[in-house]
């Protein structure tokens, strides 16, 4: 029973321990935040964490592995691995709460929660992220890198990018 | 298991193709978006490329996937003819774009209920992020078909020629019967259908019309090894670099 407690404990610690470590793409976002982190597992010295992908072809993933590696290494474990899960599929709906209010600070829209399938129209509304107004169009549903779209907003005439929906 | 073997490294191979087409529009698309459209979603058929090939190493034994995907002679590639043609003008890319990308959406929705795992759930994963290709290509073909005279008649034209070429997609492979009894895929000739259906109304709302194909075997060959003279310089060219090191040079 104390044994179990105890790697919870320890389970939350490296959770913790990974607030550090951000997605290269927005600095701003701890890979938790963005719900890239699918389990921790903690067996004596060891240590498993299991993580996807946002978009399949994501360029950052090897340089996030590294990185969350070394993070947990510094906790003083002996062995850490660091694994793609394939059983999860990354989706929008992901990113926790803090997550979104840092992707809006940073400057970007954000996805609605869509429970699933997102559509077409969902992708065209998107917030202002400077104003806050929904008075704004989608330019191109591609944009500097694969998880953003861009969007233009009629209000402050300001274009932005949306953190997509998938 | 040769029967999923197949399948996936015939959906792997399409991609890679499709993807370096697709990215010798960096830097030369019509307009920026377009550019910054074309790269993008040449960055996600390479990755998923590589994410099928991985299941080609992890299940079944082949070599990493750089190797696999670049060492390989053109015979043993199973890649359609549609994904190996030149770029040509918008016209026909932003057409091949329409017509393989429904295909390729509607077979990974197939795959969901594959009983093959690890296909699976990759198709979980990929048929979500295609979403974004079927919705671009589809906001090309209604633009252009409904444009003016001149882009109306090119984009016919464009279909007119890519349409008996995108039949090869549907060429089936000598395991067809397996895949169908293991139920690892609903199959070529469901998978034919259901992109008619889907692709038919899209092409009348944007006034063109689908072309009736004389010979519909005129796309095939890619499937079993048969390739256009068109996939010899794409693969050379893939392999300019690698070839010019020996063999084991780390990077």
């Amino acid at each position: 029973m104390t044994e179990i407690i105890i790697e919870k404990n320890l389970v939350e610690e490296i959770l913790a321990a990974l607030e550090d470590v951000k997605d290269p793409e927005i600095p701003f976002i701890s890979v938790v935040e963005l719900g890239i982190i699918t389990a921790v597992e903690v067996d004596n010295d060891n240590v498993k964490v299991k993580m996807i992908p946002t978009f399949t072809a994501c360029p950052a993933i090897k340089l996030m592995q590294q990185q969350i590696r070394d993070r947990v290494l510094v906790m003083g474990f002996n062995k850490v691995e660091v694994v793609i899960d394939p059983s999860v599929a990354w989706s929008s709906d992901r990113v926790s709460e803090a997550g979104i209010k840092k992707l809006e600070k940073f400057g970007l829209g954000t996805a609605h929660r869509h429970g699933g399938e997102f559509s077409f129209n969902e992708l065209s509304q998107s917030k202002c992220p400077h104003c806050g107004s929904n008075n704004t169009t989608m330019q191109s549903m591609f944009g500097s890198t694969l998880c953003r779209s861009m969007h233009y907003c009629f209000d402050c005439k300001q274009g932005f990018e949306r953190f997509k929906p998938l | 298991m040769q029967s999923v073997k197949e399948l996936i490294l015939k959906m792997a191979d399409d991609a890679l193709i499709i993807g370096h087409r697709n990215s010798e529009w960096t830097g030369i698309g019509p307009i920026l978006e377009e550019d910054i459209a074309l790269s993008s979603m040449a960055q996600d058929k390479v990755g998923h490329a590589l994410a099928l090939y991985t299941i080609l190493h992890d299940e079944f034994g082949e070599a990493v996937p750089d190797q696999f995907a670049f060492g390989r002679k053109e015979k043993d590639f199973r890649c359609c003819h549609l994904v190996e043609y030149p770029i040509g003008e918008y016209d026909f890319t932003a057409v091949r774009h329409f017509l393989f990308d429904h295909a390729e959406i509607l077979r990974y929705e197939l795959l969901t209920q594959s009983t093959f795992e690890p296909l699976a759930l990759l198709a979980k994963k990929i048929k979500g992020e295609l979403k974004y290709h079927v919705m671009h290509a589809d906001s090309w073909i209604t633009r252009l078909g409904l444009g003016n005279d001149e882009s109306h008649s090119r984009m016919q034209s464009a279909l007119n020629n890519a349409y008996p070429i995108a039949l090869g997609i549907f060429e089936e492979g000598q395991f067809e019967n397996e895949l169908l009894e293991q139920k690892f895929f609903g199959g070529e000739k469901v998978l034919r259908e259901m992109w008619e259906e889907k692709i038919e109304p899209i092409i009348g709302r944007a006034h063109l019309e689908l072309p009736k194909a004389k010979d519909e075997t005129i796309g095939m060959g890619g499937r079993n090894g048969y390739h256009t003279l068109h996939l010899q310089p794409l693969l050379d060219e893939m392999n300019e670099v690698i070839s010019s090191e020996a063999t084991g040079t780390e990077w």
